[in-house]
């Protein structure tokens, strides 16, 4: 044992003006400082996913809210919450036999046969691969749909923003956005969790009548119901958020299933 | 020296922020509300305490030339093993004091103590004087903060204390205090209490103006 202890002790008998001694210790506090915080990070990272997913249906009830009368359209359907449903999002048929519950979007993302890598131009939201299923949440009444609500992600400024994007029965207008989960600047970027301005997208359409997708953030002075004012000093938050919902209301995204939902219905 | 006058000494007479002026950045950002306040102290009295008392412990096996390095990424690793906890247990707090527990580290009091006191001094009176160093920063958070929430708010910890006119009652908020310079305003007021109560705390001035009768020839 004393030995083995040796060269420690020697080690730390060096003078501190040592060259031996400073990179030695260097490596020592960053081999230490870096296995402290990644222990915990590891060991706290189930209770913090918990907690963010409370905080994602807590978000999305919180939309729910701000909607005229969507509330008392639940309390006449006899629900309480949406329904959620698993969405094959190549063909936009509803995928049957799975539990909507059950969707691990992180393991299906690892997962090559239940997951696709998307090409560099096509990935404009910067998600590099995208689940084959998505789950989706409807509100129906007597077989009618009245309202749906498309859960969306991708890069923002300096984030992942998450996003779920309500859409009314014509498929077109917007209902309401909120903001899941995004950790851009406070103060700039973050502001798109803000009431004020998650108000200016009621009603807004999402593409025009041959169905293309047309709905962006500009700078100042949105003139089309295709138009939603950015955040003035967050252009790269504002670009991400456009680019997010573009590509999950195209091809790639829950393009086929609205289309899908225009012809046939639910 | 006694242990008890390091723990004492930074209350009133050795205030961090009052005398020492140090942590003003945070001590701005995170009073709008009592709670914010609080949970704040908390947190940077624990990380005081605890790089106080993992560098004193390590001071001689510190190499001067790159003791700083060593202390900021000691003082980082202890602010994010919090921040991991706080997000953990206490998520909507966390949620609520956003970036600022993250900069902790850059709170100059951490690095100015460490810097200051624990370098030269053993274990025990090193965490002594991070708790007090904590203490006196809490106690001036706890007051600006009370005082802007109240003012500003009507309320405090959340809880209405009086009406507001809003809702029927004779209280303006003052929507001043929820914004940052108001807690200039009121450092500022504290600052001047102290040194009117404690006045050996005046700094004299460095140069004087000379009087005008003195240059003539």
């Amino acid at each position: 044992m004393a030995e083995l202890l040796s060269p420690i002790r020697n080690f730390f008998a060096r003078s501190n003006d040592d060259l031996v001694k400073i990179i030695g210790m260097a490596v020592l506090v960053a081999l230490v400082s870096s296995a402290a915080v990644s222990t915990a990070a590891v060991m706290l990272r189930p209770y913090q996913e918990a907690n963010r997913a409370a905080e994602r249906q807590a978000r999305i009830d919180q939309m729910l809210d701000t909607l005229p009368g969507m509330r008392d359209l639940m309390m006449e359907s006899g629900v309480d919450t949406l329904e959620t449903r698993l969405v094959n999002l190549d063909d936009g048929s509803f995928a049957s036999g799975a539990d909507p519950a059950g969707f691990d979007l992180e393991a299906a993302l690892q997962d090559p046969d239940a997951s696709i890598a998307l090409e560099a131009d096509t990935d404009i939201a910067g998600i590099k691969r995208r689940a084959n299923q998505s789950p989706v949440y409807l509100l129906q009444k007597d077989g009618d749909l009245k309202l749906i609500v498309l859960p969306v992600y991708g890069a923002g400024y300096q984030s992942t923003i998450r996003a779920a994007l309500a859409i009314e029965a014509d498929l077109t207008t917007i209902a309401a956005l909120a903001i899941v989960e995004q950790g851009d600047t406070p103060g700039f970027g973050a502001r798109i969790e803000e009431p004020e301005w998650l108000a200016l997208w009621p009603g807004k359409k999402i593409a025009d009548e041959t169905g293309t997708v047309r709905i962006e953030l500009v700078r100042g002075g949105a003139s089309t119901p295709y138009e939603v004012d950015g955040i003035s000093g967050a252009t790269r938050t504002s670009t991400g958020l456009t680019n997010i919902l573009r590509f999950w209301l195209g091809d790639k995204g829950f393009g086929p299933f609205l289309a899908r939902l225009r012809q046939e219905g639910l | 020296m006694s242990l008890k006058h390091h723990l004492i000494s930074p209350l009133i007479g050795n205030n961090p922020i009052t005398l020492q002026i140090l942590g003003i950045c945070s001590a701005l950002a995170v009073t709008t509300t009592l709670s914010t306040a609080i949970t704040m102290s908390v947190a940077l009295t624990v990380v005081l305490c605890l790089s106080g008392g993992v560098i004193s412990l390590m001071r001689h096996h510190i190499p001067p030339s790159i003791r700083l390095i060593i202390q900021i990424t000691i003082v980082a690793s202890i602010v994010i093993v919090i921040d991991q906890f706080m997000q953990a247990f206490m998520f909507e707090m966390s949620k609520r004091l956003s970036i600022f527990v993250g900069l902790i580290v850059t709170n100059c009091l951490v690095l100015g103590r460490a810097e200051a006191f624990v370098m030269r001094n053993p274990v025990l009176p090193s965490v002594l004087d991070g708790l007090g160093n904590g203490l006196g920063y809490s106690l001036i958070l706890l007051i600006v903060g009370a005082l802007r929430e109240f003012l500003g708010t009507g309320g405090l910890m959340g809880v209405p204390l009086v009406t507001t006119v809003a809702e029927g009652g004779w209280f303006e908020p003052l929507g001043l205090m929820q914004l940052a310079p108001s807690a200039f305003f009121i450092l500022g007021l504290l600052v001047w209490l102290v040194r009117v109560l404690r006045p050996e705390q005046v700094e004299q001035p460095e140069f004087r103006l000379k009087a005008a009768e003195d240059r003539r020839p």
